[in-house]
């Protein structure tokens, strides 16, 4: 086989979740009445970019053979601070937002530690963490409310050159300054082995617990990435439990329509976050087509259903029936 | 030892694993610039022994002299750094990396901290040449991989890491007859290098192809160590068994008459590429051994017969009715009869963290219950039964089936299937990794089997135990029957020259195909 068929085979995933989306948002904006415009865009973009970045958490940890249940409260807890901290001057905007940054690492460090040191099963312990996570959050804004520097926020969600959605550019950054690199460095590939075959990894002297490590914190600094992108569009904080949970199993969505693998070290962040800019474009469409807004969580578990059998199609074609347990 | 100074000496080291000792005062000294053969049982403490050397374990009791200074190693990676690479049993390999990944993974090259892809897809190429397997591909998924080249990949992962003492627990025990000729050659040349080789079979014949000294380890302990060549066959296994060894494969009875309706009967089966218009029988109190090179379509039509795989064309006819075998759950019916023992005891035969009880039982629980429930008794009847028979060894019923020895794993997974009669018994390579002992066990069972009344069709890489075993034995090559051995024409010349499909000017093939 040539090299690049095994590229391809390597990003089946990631290029069927960006063909899903493009079918989608192409229905979308092919039957919006303003069309194709920089408006649709940047609106779609805002929308997406904030299940993007729970996503990218997401899948740092779903590589690892785990799961982060909590990466929606880490974005909710981050939003409720974001609301205190990153406002006034510019300096003490920045000092913000790399407080709320720093906050969310440790979260994810957190995570990491408890699972990886205190060797309790991700799903249980990402529960409880989470939990934490979000009694902190309801501490700090009991109600909804704050505020954030506009001007940043402003900046951060609209257009550069006019036609670009900033929302769009500063993800790409994300993923150039820290999925790229995290990626293709020794940790990350550490992260992937013990994803895939622990004993392995570790007969093989990798270094596991800190590759996880590494997985688990960087999701924590995504969720909180997130949690700042929050507050820019609402300009405020709050602590809604229901649209936690509702980030934290739209992430799994995600990942999974991203062609990244539940049970661990195949998969890639790129696809996740077409697969989260693919789920949230189910909305747009019934908004297009005017349906009921009460009819958007049944045809997102439509969608999700049918966009997850696409993969399984490929389970049709195979002819030993001892590789659909593979 | 010739040379003043080993390399590695390993002094008076002991293990428990609870109450069991693993290791008992066990010595060995290596040199530079030698292979090394460690022969044993299983569970007489060679890998317990390998697991010291390459840090997975850490010793109760003892020391470990490298160039004469005593070290201890907290993890392999302390070992690797020290120089010693070991090649483990069960592959290390990361499934869902690619080889160039997997070969580097231990040390990837780096440029500007992150891993420099280039450079590590040279070394890659580098290492898969020098292990004479320039024909894998570096970018492969090791999952895509079939076994016999993940464990060449295996090798080429050990090399890459530039090793002094390079030890290789049944490296060869999954490679074709091709690969285990350019892993000698390798080792060899490793040798004349200075490498160290801690090499552990139990293949007698590698052994004595590449060995300069040998130890036997029993019960724990080094029982002797000789130079290479200075015993028998014969003697050694005394050594490593402590019994008289003979008669290692049971007495063929007369073959059943070739009158006799098969038992098991295929025509014309047809799949994908692997299986090219098979056509076979085998009869009741039958043995038939399925030879030729790995991968040529054995282990598919084992799974054809099961019911594994989709798409099959032409017929599987059960004493002379065709049938049609959906899944192995149908394949287990009444009607039927059927048991398949896999290759791959720890994923396709049992349920390794689950107790040997319930490993026993698998199998047969529509058979133990009643509306649901499963009969308790019944089910400690049977299960007596089988451990008994088959003599497991095991701490008790309630543990882990991994805790076991793969031998006595091997014979929970016969056991599981035993316990439903059944009347068509597939082998898929059952003795491979497991000691003389358990082997000679696994080949009077069958043999009992067979003369009991079952159809037995059993693959093997070893030719000793086609010619040991079986009555007749068929020849596959590329997914085709090329040659039907009968009784005394089972010879390791006529394996050999059909396997590679050069047999001049005998007669054309026969294939025990009634009307």
């Amino acid at each position: 086989m040539k090299d690049w068929r095994y590229w391809l085979a390597e990003q089946r995933g990631t290029l069927l979740a960006l063909g899903i989306f493009i079918v989608m948002f192409v229905i979308y904006t092919s039957n919006h009445p303003a069309g194709f415009t920089a408006n649709v865009v940047q609106t779609a973009a805002n929308k997406g970019v904030l299940l993007a970045f729970v996503a990218i958490a997401q899948t740092l940890v779903v590589i690892t053979a785990g799961i982060d249940l909590s990466v929606g409260m880490i974005f909710l807890l981050t939003n409720c601070l974001a609301s205190w901290l990153v406002v006034g001057t510019p300096i003490q905007t920045a000092l913000g937002v790399l407080a709320v940054l720093a906050v969310g690492l440790l979260c994810g460090a957190i995570n990491g530690a408890v699972v990886i040191y205190g060797r309790l099963q991700p799903i249980v312990a990402t529960i409880a963490t989470g939990a934490v996570y979000y009694g902190i959050g309801l501490l700090l804004r009991p109600f909804p409310g704050g505020s954030v520097n506009e001007d940043l926020a402003d900046a951060l969600t609209g257009r550069v050159f006019g036609v670009v959605p900033a929302s769009l550019v500063v993800l790409l950054a994300v993923v150039l300054v820290i999925w790229v690199p995290f990626s293709r460095s020794v940790l990350g590939r550490a992260a992937y082995a013990a994803g895939s075959s622990e004993t392995a990894a570790y007969m093989s002297g990798v270094p596991i617990r800190r590759g996880k490590f590494a997985a688990y914190a960087l999701a924590g600094l995504l969720a909180s990435i997130g949690g700042l992108f929050l507050t820019f569009f609402t300009y405020t904080g709050e602590a809604a439990y229901a649209s936690g949970n509702a980030y934290t199993l739209f992430s799994i969505a995600a990942v999974v329509l991203g062609g990244v693998s539940l049970f661990g070290g195949k998969g890639s962040a790129i696809g996740a976050i077409f697969g989260a800019l693919a789920f949230r474009t189910i909305g747009d469409l019934l908004f297009v087509f005017d349906f009921d807004p009460l009819w958007q969580p049944l045809f997102q578990g439509i969608i999700l259903l049918v966009a997850v059998s696409l993969g399984a199609f490929a389970l049709f074609r195979v002819r030993n029936r001892l590789e659909w347990f593979l | 030892m010739d040379s003043a100074v080993p390399l590695l000496r390993v002094e008076d080291v002991s293990k428990r694993y609870g109450g069991v000792r693993a290791l008992e005062k066990a010595d060995l000294s290596v040199s530079i610039g030698s292979i090394h053969a460690i022969l044993g049982e299983n569970g007489a403490g060679k890998s317990t022994l390998i697991k010291v050397v390459a840090g997975v374990v850490a010793p109760d009791e003892g020391r470990m002299l490298l160039d004469g200074r005593e070290v201890t190693f907290a993890s392999p990676a302390a070992a690797n750094q020290a120089g010693i690479v070991c090649i483990f049993q069960e592959l290390s390999l990361i499934p869902e990396l690619s080889v160039a990944d997997n070969i580097v993974i231990s040390d990837p090259p780096k440029r500007f901290g992150m891993i420099d892809r280039k450079a590590q897809r040279r070394i890659a190429e580098v290492a898969l040449a020098r292990a004479g397997a320039a024909d894998i591909h570096p970018q492969a998924l090791v999952k895509d991989l079939p076994l016999s080249r993940r464990q060449m990949v295996e090798i080429a992962k050990a090399l890459a890491r530039k090793p002094r003492i390079l030890i290789l627990d049944e490296a060869t025990s999954a490679l074709t007859a091709g690969d285990v000729s350019k892993i000698f050659g390798v080792l060899k040349r490793l040798r004349s290098e200075g490498l160290a080789l801690l090499y552990i079979s139990h293949r007698m014949n590698e052994i004595a192809e590449l060995a300069d000294q040998c130890t036997v380890f029993r019960n724990g302990r080094n029982v002797a160590s000789y130079k290479a060549g200075s015993k028998s066959d014969n003697e050694v296994v005394e050594l490593m068994i402590g019994r008289e060894y003979s008669h290692i494969f049971p007495p063929k009875l007369p073959a059943a008459p070739a009158s006799a309706a098969p038992r098991l009967e295929a025509r014309k089966l047809s799949w994908t590429d692997r299986l090219d218009n098979i056509s076979l029988s085998v009869r009741a109190g039958e043995v038939v051994g399925l030879g030729g090179l790995d991968g040529q379509g054995q282990r598919e039509l084992l799974l054809a017969f099961f019911g594994v795989l989709r798409g099959l064309s032409g017929q599987i006819l059960v004493d002379g009715k065709p049938v049609a075998i959906s899944s192995p759950a149908a394949a287990r019916q009444d009607g039927i009869g059927m048991a398949l023992i896999p290759e791959d005891r720890k994923t396709e035969g049992l349920m390794l963290p689950m107790t040997v009880r319930e490993n026993l039982s698998f199998a047969s629980l529509d058979r133990l219950s009643k509306g649901g429930i499963i009969d308790r008794a019944a089910e400690q009847r049977l299960i007596d039964d089988m451990v008994g028979l088959l003599a497991i060894k095991t701490a008790g019923l309630d543990i882990p089936v991994g805790a076991l020895s793969g031998g006595n794993q091997q014979k929970v997974v016969i056991a599981k299937w035993l316990m439903r009669q059944p009347r068509i018994i597939l082998l898929n390579d059952p003795t491979r990794g497991i000691d003389v002992g358990t082997k000679q066990e696994i080949y009077q069972l069958m043999r009992k089997l067979a003369d009991a009344g079952a159809a037995i069709l059993f693959y093997s890489t070893d030719y000793d135990e086609l010619i040991g075993c079986c009555d007749r034995v068929l020849v596959l090559y590329d997914g085709a029957i090329k040659r039907e051995l009968v009784g005394a024409e089972i010879t390791e010349r006529a394996l050999i020259a059909s396997a590679l499909n050069i047999h001049g000017e005998e007669s054309p093939v026969g294939l025990g195909v009634e009307a």
